[in-house]
């Protein structure tokens, strides 16, 4: 490589340079706590399912489209299984994208539960996907996911 | 000690599928909230919900921040036998509650 290729250093580069510096870093004080990306969500599954297939279908995940408030939506996720001793739901998972953190919670049953559902209420920062998967007995993996729009975030308000 | 809220039908039919309900009181602080001094407040949630039907678990939720403030869940099983269902949350801080509620099968 010849010094001609180099990108001379002028004065001019060297202010653009450290003009580019002082914002990014004023970005980062002002950014917030590290929050979960759909990079961070896929390895927190990836964490749950290893390197298992994730299938589309068999589970609902039941969430409003529209919040308005984040910090308490009601969600309910189902799975169709017969739910006898042969042939179960063993976990289920939900994800999200934008929260602080990937997990929203996870819950483990066997086949004397009857009927492979159950509800609780979540918190979502903001508008984002949220993904349901269930472990099958057999070892396999489905999922359902909802695109929701939050009108006001959870989480990070500080009331 | 947190207060706690549950439902179970009090009479079911063996083999019945019956709904459980559980709701305790608990801010579930997440540690990613700042205080009006721009400290960041420290986690303090539940972490985990166990239930026992007769000693057999029948249900586990593993909770993160993500879960509202007064953790409720509402799940499914199916009633075997007459007797007690425990319900157990514990968390961070030590936090430890229980609770149990009788049912009886004919």
């Amino acid at each position: 490589m010849s010094g001609r290729d180099l990108p001379s250093v002028t004065r001019r580069r060297i202010l653009k340079a450290a003009a580019a510096l002082t914002a990014g870093s004023g970005a980062l004080r002002t950014v917030r706590p590290a929050r979960s990306t759909p990079a961070t969500m896929q390895a927190a599954i990836r964490t749950v399912v290893g390197e298992n297939q994730i299938n589309k279908g068999k589970v609902t995940l039941d969430i409003p489209p529209l919040v308005e408030n984040g910090s308490t939506v009601a969600c309910s996720v189902a799975v169709d299984s017969p739910m006898t001793p042969s042939d179960y739901v063993t976990a289920i998972h939900i994800f999200n994208e934008k929260n602080p953190q990937p997990n929203v919670i996870g819950v483990h049953l066997g086949p004397r539960a009857g009927r492979a559902r159950f509800s609780t209420r979540i918190r979502l920062a903001d508008t984002q996907r949220v993904i349901a998967i269930a472990q099958l007995s057999d070892g396999s993996f489905w999922s359902d996911s909802v695109d929701v729009v939050v009108t006001l975030g959870a989480c990070l308000e500080d009331s | 000690m947190a207060r706690a809220l549950i439902s179970v039908p009090a009479k079911a039919a063996r083999g019945e599928i019956i709904t459980i309900k559980a709701l305790i009181s608990h801010h579930m602080e997440t540690g990613f909230r700042h205080s009006t001094t721009g400290e960041l407040i420290a986690r303090d949630i539940i972490t985990s919900f166990v239930c026992r039907y007769n000693g057999e678990e029948i249900f586990r939720a593993d909770l993160f921040p993500a879960t509202a403030a007064n953790p409720f869940i509402a799940f499914y099983t199916r009633a075997t036998e007459s007797g007690t269902i425990v319900f157990e949350w514990t968390g961070d801080n030590g936090f430890s509650a229980t609770e149990q509620a009788a049912i009886s099968v004919e």
